[in-house]
């Protein structure tokens, strides 16, 4: 630990235990990576401990974007907390959103009418393409293809321009709601859908022989950051990093929600474990969603017109004509965006399948309009915990592989 | 076959006493555990072969504040196969708040104790490396403490600038 004075002083004491002994003769060198670092999809600070070129240890340090989310939730009603889900992990918008309105859902007692379940679905999908496009873009931008990114961010760019459609906003949607959706989707949202739905696969096709044509590409992912199945079921791995592993084991299958469970769709799982087939698992997943989107589409058109909001009035508020007319639809708009509602007490744990694996929301009800307590089990924080084990022996250039290979967001790390 | 009754049952008959109540709420159930027991009670539901309770997903606590003991900590566990859901519940006292780490029969629960660590205070013994996670490693107070201020910068106005700032937190004379 010599070599670097700052360093020394800095983490020494506290970091200590966590390297060997060898670095404190120095014959190991302990380097500082991030968290300004292009590779590391973020803020995300490595201490590293290397001999030679080989990886002894990797301590991942977190918190740089630490923003009390779970702390400014307990401040607001149900309803307004909402969007602070969004700034969460900040490529999956709708899916953190719908996580959170499912879990008031569970602990209000409230219904979804189908046709706001299909879109959901629909959004949720989308959301996850948009997320594996951008996971895409930068995976190979890291290792291997510089021109990808751009590519990705172009399709990305078709999904987002439907979210800005229904919603107003790319990305921070806040488009579901407790009890269904915040508004009906624009007439040319079918439209727009299917002819996404049209034009991705062919891209699709492309990206795929510009990876796995591609010998650099093969090079540096296969047989890198390798992870059992067992350790990946010990470290509490979820969603393409644990089904890279072998395990099949997908919430949407699992423990259906949303209406999963009526979709036909294929969870793909690797073989080794290793960053290539967690990227090949992703890939995968693509078309998978495209095929539940297309199944998700059929089913919406023929609900035409059916409500996409729930009509308890005691979360969800009355639709704005109806002020003018009813006494109580004005009471009951008065009352929930002043007030809000009131929830039970009792706790909910409610979780999705994101692009990143099991999201997590555990709700606390204390007989008030505001939550008592929402924690989020996001999946990029449990992931990066299993990075030291994926990364040792293996060389410091392949830390930024095994990165990319788990897909994380720092917003969704440190909340 | 497992069943959340069965294995409640078995839980009762295993650890009698320290199983203080079984609470279902929205098809959801809870075990509230003795804060002792709690991991003896983990390690069973994780390796006896017909619970099988082998996925932790979560940890998390929430503050009571100022109920005593006013901490109540959640293991979210899943029996993969089934599938079913388990939270197991301990409540600690807020005076010096400890618990025993779940780590050597989760190893997930790593930094997801460290969070708790740092956001609530709760020290769990027997953790191969407790520090502050999310945090700054010298940051005071614990944050997600209901006892903890949420922010804001009071006014000050000269007829209360000395008692205002005497309540600021940064380091005086």
């Amino acid at each position: 630990m010599t070599n670097n004075p700052q360093l020394l002083e800095a983490t020494l004491d506290e970091l200590k235990h966590l390297f060997s002994q060898r670095a404190q003769t120095g014959e190991t060198m302990v380097l500082n990576m991030g968290p300004q670092h292009p590779s590391t999809h973020g803020v995300l600070r490595l201490i590293v401990e290397l001999d030679g070129e080989i990886l002894v240890n990797t301590v991942p340090d977190v918190g740089f974007l630490h923003t009390g989310i779970e702390k400014n939730m307990e401040a607001k009603t149900y309803t307004k907390a909402l969007v602070m889900t969004d700034r969460l992990d900040y490529l999956n918008n709708m899916g953190n959103n719908l996580t959170y309105v499912l879990a008031v859902e569970k602990l209000m007692d409230v219904s979804v009418p189908e046709r706001a379940q299909v879109i959901r679905v629909i959004l949720a999908e989308l959301q996850r393409i948009a997320s594996h496009l951008i996971w895409l873009g930068t995976h190979t931008l890291d290792l291997a293809i510089q021109s990808m990114l751009f590519w990705c961010v172009r399709e990305r760019e078709h999904i987002l321009e439907i979210f800005e459609d229904i919603s107003g906003q790319r990305m921070m949607t806040s488009f579901m709601r407790p009890g269904g959706l915040w508004r009906d989707v624009t007439p040319n949202f079918i439209e727009k859908v299917e002819a996404f739905l049209e034009y991705l696969p062919a891209r699709l096709d492309d990206y795929e022989t510009m990876t796995r044509n591609n010998p650099i590409w093969i090079d540096r992912t296969q047989g890198i950051g390798v992870i059992s199945g067992e350790q990946a079921l010990d470290w509490g791995l979820t969603g393409a990093s644990l089904r890279g592993s072998g395990v099949r084991l997908d919430l949407r299958k699992l423990l259906p929600y949303s209406g999963y469970e009526t979709y036909a769709f294929d969870v793909p799982v690797g073989q080794h474990g290793d960053v290539y087939d967690r990227y090949w698992v992703r890939v995968l997943e693509m078309r998978e969603s495209l095929k539940i989107v297309r199944q998700a589409v059929d089913r919406l058109k023929k609900l035409a017109g059916a409500p996409v909001i729930s009509d308890d009035r005691k979360v969800v508020p009355p639709p704005r004509a109806e002020l003018g007319r009813s006494m109580e639809a004005l009471i009951h708009h008065f009352k929930l965006w002043t007030e809000g509602y009131s929830a039970p007490v009792g706790q909910v744990y409610v979780s999705t399948e994101s692009p990143r694996g099991e999201l997590g929301v555990f709700l606390a009800g204390n007989g008030g309009p505001k939550p008592h307590r929402v924690h989020f089990r996001t999946p990029s924080f449990v992931n990066l915990q299993a990075l030291p084990l994926m990364t040792k022996g293996h060389f410091i250039a392949d830390v930024v592989a095994v990165v990319g290979s788990i897909d994380i967001v720092l917003g969704d790390v440190d909340r | 076959m497992t069943t959340l009754e069965q294995t409640t049952q078995a839980l009762k008959a295993k650890f009698g006493d320290a199983i203080e109540a079984i609470e279902t709420f929205r098809g959801e159930t809870t075990v509230v555990v003795t804060a002792d027991k709690v991991v003896e009670v983990l390690k069973h539901l994780r390796e006896t072969p017909a619970l099988n309770f082998r996925w932790l997903a979560d940890v998390t606590a929430y503050d009571d504040y100022p109920e005593e003991p006013r901490f109540k900590v959640c293991y979210q566990i899943r029996n993969l196969m089934e599938p079913l859901n388990l939270r197991v519940k301990a409540a600690v006292g807020g005076e010096t708040p400890t618990l025993a780490s779940c780590t050597s029969v989760y190893p997930a629960a790593g930094w997801q104790e460290r969070e708790l660590f740092d956001m609530f205070g709760i020290t769990f013994t027997g953790h191969p490396d407790l520090r502050r996670i999310l945090m700054p490693s010298d940051w005071e107070g614990h944050p997600l403490r209901k006892d903890y201020p949420l922010g804001y910068e009071e006014v000050q106005f000269t007829f209360n600038y000395d008692a205002i700032d005497k309540k600021k937190p940064y380091a005086k004379e």
